[in-house]
């Protein structure tokens, strides 16, 4: 399970006094239309690049806000993990990308039928951004309007 | 921090429309961030989707999450735990060791 006792006991106490943005007032998008006519994009935060991509700077302080787009077409095989935190185990997304970009996923809910299309970029970021501001401010609205310019209806959002 | 990033991106999705919702694998931060839909998932991290390599557990966690979307009793801020049918309380998945590095 997820939890601080993952954690080694310097980082359990930083993440327990760390002042965690409170999102107020929570804004609130209702579905628009059936997800089998809705158009789905992943926004993943397990730094991932395709590979002509620039990795993730883990060396900038507060963290790399930054994001990337990961055409719909790429292969998960192909995505390279650029996310250097070790506080976590890499071994699963690297055997297996889908497991924090399901990419292969969600073309499956398209043939189904279940979900209506997907975007033609989906997002990357890598986590870690412990000084959120300039994601707040910049990033996160770029990143946005670049999925609703790309006519998109939902997200589907996985953290590692 | 992952899961406050990811918080933080649906927040602004919603405010431009798109319909989000956001795994999260600490309740805690969670329910102090508040994204508008939230899943929580018993998985550790660096394992969102429960498994490597199992597309059957990996579709169960998504169709939880998509039916969040689908759901018109929900509001703002959504949290719901995930709770897959065959696996113990705690959730834990098999065949991974806790190695953090």
């Amino acid at each position: 399970m997820g939890e601080l006792s993952e954690f080694q006991v310097g980082r359990r106490l930083f993440l327990k006094t760390y002042p965690w943005r409170r999102i107020d007032p929570v804004p609130w998008a209702p579905l628009r239309r059936p997800l089998a006519e809705s158009k789905l994009a992943l926004v993943s935060s397990a730094g991932f690049v395709v590979p002509d991509q620039e990795p993730f700077d883990e060396s900038r302080r507060g963290g790399d806000p930054s994001f990337r787009e990961i055409p719909s077409d790429a292969d998960p095989s192909m995505l390279v993990d650029t996310h250097r935190s070790q506080m976590f185990d890499h071994g699963g997304m690297r055997r297996d990308p889908n497991l924090a970009f399901p990419l292969d996923r969600a073309r499956e809910l398209v043939a189904s039928g279940r979900i209506g299309s997907l975007a033609r970029r989906h997002l990357s970021f890598m986590g870690g951004i412990t000084a959120p501001g300039r994601l707040i401010k910049h990033t996160a609205p770029a990143a946005a309007r670049a999925l609703v310019a790309g006519g998109v209806d939902v997200a589907l959002l996985v953290p590692v | 921090m992952c899961n406050q990033a990811v918080s933080l991106v649906a927040a602004e999705l919603e405010r431009q429309g798109v319909s989000t919702v956001a795994l999260q694998l600490l309740r805690s931060v969670a329910k102090r961030v508040r994204p508008p839909r939230a899943l929580f998932v018993p998985f550790r991290h660096g394992y969102p989707l429960a498994e490597p390599n199992a597309p059957p557990r990996q579709h169960a966690v998504i169709e939880a999450a998509l039916r969040m979307l689908e759901d018109p009793e929900l509001g703002p801020p959504a949290l719901v735990d995930f709770s897959p049918e065959g696996e113990g309380s705690d959730g834990e998945p098999p065949g991974h060791p806790r190695e953090l590095r």
